[in-house]
């Protein structure tokens, strides 16, 4: 009796690859963020309020998680637009559109920055018509937002097309035998079961947006209040030698990601439950 | 409801799924599409439904032009064989969205979708279901739920591919039963394609033989069983013994032996005889149309099967025979058919 009582399970090294999974979490994450509010410790309450609650740290945290939110934003709708034509059509060159989707993974930031200012810049290609038009882009918020979505696309492509891949072309087809329009079909049937990828991919493209910093700096003009980001605003602090000021800016930063982070997962759990996953 | 279809022709690629089918269906019909898969049978109910159009022919609904419509305009009711359900709505909700996508002007009131729900939830017996998802849900259920939803819209016709593919065989037999009376009790004209002859023959009014993208036969199941239009049919139709044979001169020959059945009105060349594997009467060495040795009998049912060996050929048969009657492995038997077909192969 004694010896059944030890359960047995069908997928053996709990054991190891819990222990492995603690430990490399805690050397890779978790310990370099809590080295992070150690630092901040060094400020005394009055100090941390006064360093976070400055127009410049404000104005750099409203630039940062206001811009990538509407960057995710937009990258939700045009990249769901994206993964749908890419798994729905056959199209010449349809390989290709799906590989230039990972471009932004893979180029360093600071090329992407450099060639989106280029672009934007009152001479450039696309900066003169738009300026001619009134609108300027490149050292500007504007331009801040357009890098944004430039790096937050293939975060909503990746995590959608597979969930729009594995979706079953029957449902469609008993939503149109049932009478619903293309509307209907599209709004009650199809998008509902998508909702968890969407959610999954918007805060993945917001989370990436918060923390971009290389393509941003080249085309922001950075100028402080107005085109100046959280993540540049710590540099500058570091370059500064004013450490704990920069890691009080980081904590902000840090414990909204992970609260905005934390309420999409519950979100997209919500979804998933809904969905039936 | 009347469906009449001509000439239908449908290719994907160079495969020939319907090759000129005509076939008329009458209101109230119970039909059996059945075939082996790549038979055509769910291309042309897909065609008929309007999920897929036809390269050539026509379709017409109470004499009007199913093809100039869409899916959604032929008010038929589809059921898919993996159901094809709504995973992220109620039960409820699955049975009422062909309510609630109606247009705005002839769309029910809440009050009345609900009831008409209700009304549906309770024909197919799963009204303590409404609020489950449909993944909480045995495969059984799902396909009740799944004709539901489809009879909600109150179709002219009702679809369903291979509706109990998916299930078990104890599901399936209960669900075959329920279909038979659902269908005596609502009168829709419906179709079901199957694989399964058992299936086709239980349930069905008529049944409809296809096979490579043509209609083979058609008939009530009695007829289609008792009297197969060719080889195909009646190799696919009930289990039969299969043995190649040569038509000569209004003479029947197993390899270098002539058979003592008659051959009238057959046409010389090599051909195929069929027997009912309990059609095969077992009787003394000697006796009977054919010579073999029983090398195994096996019991079960009201029958006992033995397989038994050929003389002169190197071919085993299995036949059916009667529980009471002497068979022990080593016999040597003769063999008369009762009843036989002989096809041109």
């Amino acid at each position: 009796m004694s010896a059944s009582i030890r359960r047995r399970n069908t997928l053996p090294g709990f054991g190891l690859s819990m222990g492995l999974t603690l430990t490399w979490l805690s050397l890779i994450v978790l310990i370099p963020l809590a080295g992070l509010f150690v630092k901040t410790l060094e400020l005394s309450p009055d100090q941390f309020w006064g360093i976070v609650s400055s127009r410049r740290t404000l104005s750099a945290l409203k630039i940062s998680f206001g811009l990538a939110f509407l960057a995710a934003l937009v990258n939700l709708v045009m990249g769901t637009i994206v993964v749908w034509a890419l798994v729905r059509y056959r199209f010449p060159g349809r390989k290709i559109f799906d590989a230039i989707v990972d471009v932004p993974f893979a180029l360093p930031t600071a090329v992407a920055g450099v060639a989106l200012t280029a672009l934007f810049a009152e001479k450039g290609w696309l900066g003169a018509p738009l300026s001619a038009l009134g609108i300027k882009v490149a050292f500007t918020p504007v331009g801040i937002f357009v890098a944004m979505i430039f790096i937050g696309i293939p975060f909503v492509v990746r995590t959608v097309q597979p969930v729009l891949q594995d979706l079953d072309p029957e449902i469609e087809e008993a939503a149109a035998s049932l009478g619903a329009s293309r509307w209907h079909t599209m709004s009650k049937v199809i998008l509902p079961g998508l909702t968890p990828a969407l959610l999954t991919g918007l805060a993945l493209a917001f989370a990436r947006a918060v923390g971009e910093y290389g393509s941003v700096i080249f085309i922001a003009g950075n100028l402080p209040n107005v085109s100046e980001i959280a993540p540049l605003l710590i540099v500058i602090r570091l370059s500064e030698f004013r450490y704990a000021d920069a890691t009080a800016i980081a904590v902000v930063m840090l414990v909204v990601s992970f609260a905005i982070i934390f309420l999409v997962n519950r979100l997209q759990r919500w979804a998933q439950m809904r969905a039936g996953g | 409801m009347t469906i009449e279809v001509r000439n239908l022709t449908k290719q994907f690629g160079s495969f020939v799924a319907l090759d000129d089918v005509d076939l008329t269906i009458g209101d109230g019909e119970l039909l059996a599409l059945l075939g082996p898969s790549g038979s055509g049978k769910t291309t042309l109910l897909r065609i008929i439904a309007g999920l897929e159009w036809p390269d050539a022919g026509e379709v017409t609904i109470d004499g009007e032009s199913a093809l100039s419509r869409g899916a959604g305009e032929r008010h038929v009711g589809f059921v898919f064989q993996h159901y094809a359900l709504f995973r992220h709505m109620s039960v409820f909700e699955n049975v009422a969205f062909g309510l609630r996508v109606q247009p705005r002007r002839i769309r029910k009131s809440e009050a009345a979708i609900r009831a008409r729900v209700k009304e549906l939830l309770d024909l197919v017996q799963l009204d303590w279901l409404a609020d489950r998802y449909p993944n909480q849900l045995s495969g059984g259920q799902r396909q009740r739920i799944a004709l539901a939803r489809a009879l909600a819209i109150e179709p002219r016709i009702l679809l369903l591919d291979e509706p109990f593919g998916a299930l078990d065989a104890k599901v399936r037999k209960e669900l075959r039963h329920w279909l038979r009376s659902l269908h005596k009790e609502i009168r829709v004209t419906s179709i079901f394609v199957t694989h399964d002859q058992e299936e086709a023959l239980e349930v069905a009014n008529r049944v409809v033989v296809m096979d490579k993208g043509r209609i083979e036969q058609t008939g009530t199941p009695t007829e289609v069983y008792d009297h197969p239009a060719n080889a195909f049919v009646h190799g696919f139709i009930g289990e039969s013994i299969e043995l190649p044979v040569e038509v000569t001169d209004g003479q029947v020959r197993l390899g270098d032996s002539p058979l003592a059945i008659a051959a009238d009105g057959l046409v010389s060349g090599p051909s195929k005889l069929f027997v009912r594997r309990h059609d095969m009467q077992v009787g003394p060495s000697g006796s009977g149309v054919l010579q073999g040795a029983v090398i195994r009998v096996r019991t079960f049912g009201p029958v006992q099967r033995a397989e038994v060996a050929l003389t002169g050929g190197n071919k085993a048969i299995e036949i059916d025979a009667p529980r009471d009657q002497e068979l022990r492995p080593g016999d040597i038997v003769g063999l008369k058919p009762r009843h036989y077909r002989i096809f041109a192969a």
